[in-house]
């Protein structure tokens, strides 16, 4: 464990950490509203957004930088997350719905009386927010065994997996399993007895968030820097030498599915209280594509660079789609060209890239003499360290 | 009563697009041998390779290992039961150190809750893989993505990894090809290093390496077996001659 994580790493997240867990929040509760230190609950609430993006963006990452699966699922699996959190959600409304009766209102509506049996173990908040986790876990585990087992792989399986986030979409919309058809599920009014219109409630579950992230970062930085974290890249790099190195590449892959559905699961269980509202929109296309772009962005193949991402395109996109409403897609797309061609580190590789340009630029002006008393000599090709992994 | 072979073949067919890469191909190989196929290019060398490791089924006919059928396993399975491979192309993890690459290679535990839970390396294990890197020169690379080795480099390394795996039987594809005439020599000390402790299948081409080698040889042509016998054996015999100077003069 202790080769996992370097000092400069673990003082960095501790500051980062105290200053999006305690410092923001306390920033929001305790100053008056018209200092100049005053966060207002719209940030607040906008920022924990952006940390529930920034989870399910590793989770991409975990799968396509990792892994090198282009999963086209994760937003199917944000949206189980949600959904189950939202029906825990939508039962604790109680009798303050439209409807003033016991059940959701859109089943009072569709002329139930009695609460379908699958509903009823949502009334538990742990039931619920360990089905927001178990339940895309157990999708994946499904979809993953059938999909790998098969040998479905690179664009196929992208394919593959955008038609099971299709066919998860349709099942929802067509509310032939009593999620709440196209509306799904809204107008929440309490989570574990707290109003969740109130800024203290919507403060904790920021804070919440937050603790999700770290704890993801913490959780896939172990993973990834075990052995365990060196098959997964090999198998993105060449799976064939790894199954000619004796490792089962299918329990690999089916093993990071699983864990990304689940980091994603729990994510969406966090979204869905502080936007208010969870249907099936969220498992479009489009959506998982964003994820995506928030990676590539970012940079992929790091952890970091999954959670910047998330933040600058989506603050670009809160800015966007006020200035231009129409342009937004057509930002993103050109963004994603943009970096694929011309940063494919993306931002957090950005000072590197602009580094070795420095030094390239450099290097040529000092060349530039002919007796050539350059002051970078070639790097020693055989640097030893006989304990590579510390 | 059948002799026991540590791998037999028999009657394996394989055919690509009705082009029979393997044709009714039957191979023997004694526990402890040291074998060295030759052939010209597209005899069907590598994909009988292939068809031991896992890579590509036989249409028909089979193989065993250890007298298990091993037709229907796949690729990792196969490796587990001991056989392991360095492929034609050299097949290393170009992203990983020399390091790494190494230590993925090491015999021992290969499941995902024992390499997330278990995966330390012991200082036994670190010992071992600086003693494989030593073996193959590669010791002052070991800190250095694979990607960036030497075309021949890469071979020593790919070869290196089977050393770190241990394997009962080593299928070694043209170990010879990208090196310089010393390096070699020097693989094909290593590989007599090897033989007695393990049984070894050697692809090669170059006719001084096969001789440095000096063991039993199996001409393949066609997806056939044409000849098997000693080096001078197989140099002298008519056909050979005619499928090697026969093509020649087509040319
Ligand atoms: N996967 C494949 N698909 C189609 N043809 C193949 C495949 N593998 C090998 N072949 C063909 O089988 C023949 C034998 O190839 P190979 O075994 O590589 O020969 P070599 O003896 O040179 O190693 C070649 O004609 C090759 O094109
Ligand atoms: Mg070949």
């Amino acid at each position: 464990m202790s080769a996992t994580f370097r000092k400069t790493e673990i003082i960095l997240l501790g500051i980062l950490a105290f200053i999006a867990l305690v410092l923001l929040p306390a920033l929001n509760a305790w100053t008056p509203p018209e200092s100049f230190f005053h966060i207002s609950n719209f940030t607040i609430n906008l920022y924990g957004k952006y940390l529930s993006y920034a989870v399910l963006a590793i989770s991409v990452d975990l799968l396509w930088g990792f892994t090198g699966l282009l999963s086209l699922g994760q937003c199917l699996f944000f949206s189980l997350g949600g959904y189950a959190f939202g029906m825990y959600l939508a039962l604790k409304v109680g009798k303050l719905g439209q409807y003033k009766q016991d059940l959701p209102d859109f089943m009072v509506f569709l002329g139930y009386k009695e609460l379908p049996a699958h509903w009823e173990p949502f009334r538990h908040f742990w039931f619920a927010a360990s089905a927001s986790a178990l339940v895309p876990a157990l999708v994946a585990l499904a979809f993953g065994y059938l999909a790998f087992r098969a040998k479905i792989r690179g664009v196929y399986f992208s394919i593959l997996t955008q038609a099971l986030t299709y066919a998860g979409c349709l099942m929802f919309f067509q509310n032939s399993f009593m999620f709440g058809g196209n509306n799904g599920l809204t107008d929440f009014k309490f989570v574990l007895g707290h109003d969740i219109r109130n800024a203290a409630t919507q403060r904790g579950l920021y804070i919440a968030t937050g603790a999700l992230l770290f704890l993801t970062y913490i959780f896939c930085r172990w993973l990834t820097q075990s052995k365990f974290g060196k098959i997964q890249r090999a198998v993105r790099d060449s799976e064939n030498r790894v199954l000619f190195s004796g490792y089962a590449a299918p329990n690999y892959k089916l093993f990071v599915f699983v864990i990304a559905a689940a980091i994603a699961g729990l994510a969406g269980a966090l979204y869905v209280p502080q936007v208010g509202i969870i249907n099936p929109s969220e498992m479009a296309t489009d959506k998982s594509l964003e994820a995506i772009v928030w990676v590539a962005v970012g940079g992929r193949g790091t952890l970091v660079g999954p959670v910047v991402g998330a933040f600058a395109v989506n603050a670009l996109k809160s800015w966007a789609t006020r200035a231009f409403p129409d342009l937004w897609l057509i930002i993103l797309g050109g963004m994603f060209t943009l970096v694929v061609l011309f940063m494919p580190k993306g931002l957090v590789g950005l000072p590197g890239q602009l580094y070795s340009l420095w030094q390239k630029i450099s290097r040529r002006r000092t060349n530039a003499p002919p007796d050539g008393d350059t002051s970078f000599p070639e790097a020693p090709s055989d640097h030893q360290n006989p304990n590579p992994e510390s | 009563m059948p002799k026991d072979f540590i791998l037999s073949a028999e009657g394996v067919t394989k055919s690509f697009d009705g082009f029979k890469a393997i044709d009714d191909l039957s191979f023997y190989l004694d526990e402890g041998e040291l074998r060295t196929i030759i052939g010209p290019n597209g005899a069907g060398k590598s994909t009988f390779l292939d068809l031991i490791t896992g890579k590509t089924r036989p249409d028909i006919g089979k193989i065993e290992f250890k007298g298990t059928p091993i037709t229907k396993r796949s690729e990792y399975q196969i490796y587990r039961m001991g056989i392991g491979r360095k492929f034609q192309t050299p097949s290393v993890f170009a992203n990983h150190t020399v390091y790494d690459n190494i230590l993925l290679g090491l015999e021992g535990r290969r499941g995902v809750w024992s390499t997330l839970l278990f995966g330390r390396t012991s200082t036994e294990q670190r010992d071992r893989i600086y003693d494989i890197l030593k073996t193959i020169n590669l010791a002052h690379k070991a800190n250095e993505q694979a990607g960036t080795l030497a075309y021949g480099q890469k071979q020593w390394l790919e070869i290196g990894m089977l050393l770190a795996q241990n394997p009962q039987l080593l299928l070694i594809d043209e170990p010879a090809a990208g090196m310089t005439d010393e390096e070699t020599v020097k693989t094909g000390e290593l590989i007599l290093s090897l033989a007695g402790k393990h049984t070894i299948i050697v692809i090669e081409h170059d006719m001084v390496f096969v001789r440095q080698l000096n063991s039993k040889v199996t001409v393949l042509h066609q997806g056939h077996v044409l000849r098997e016998g000693t080096l001078d054996e197989v140099r002298n015999d008519e056909r050979v001659i005619e499928v090697y100077l026969g093509r020649k003069k087509n040319v």
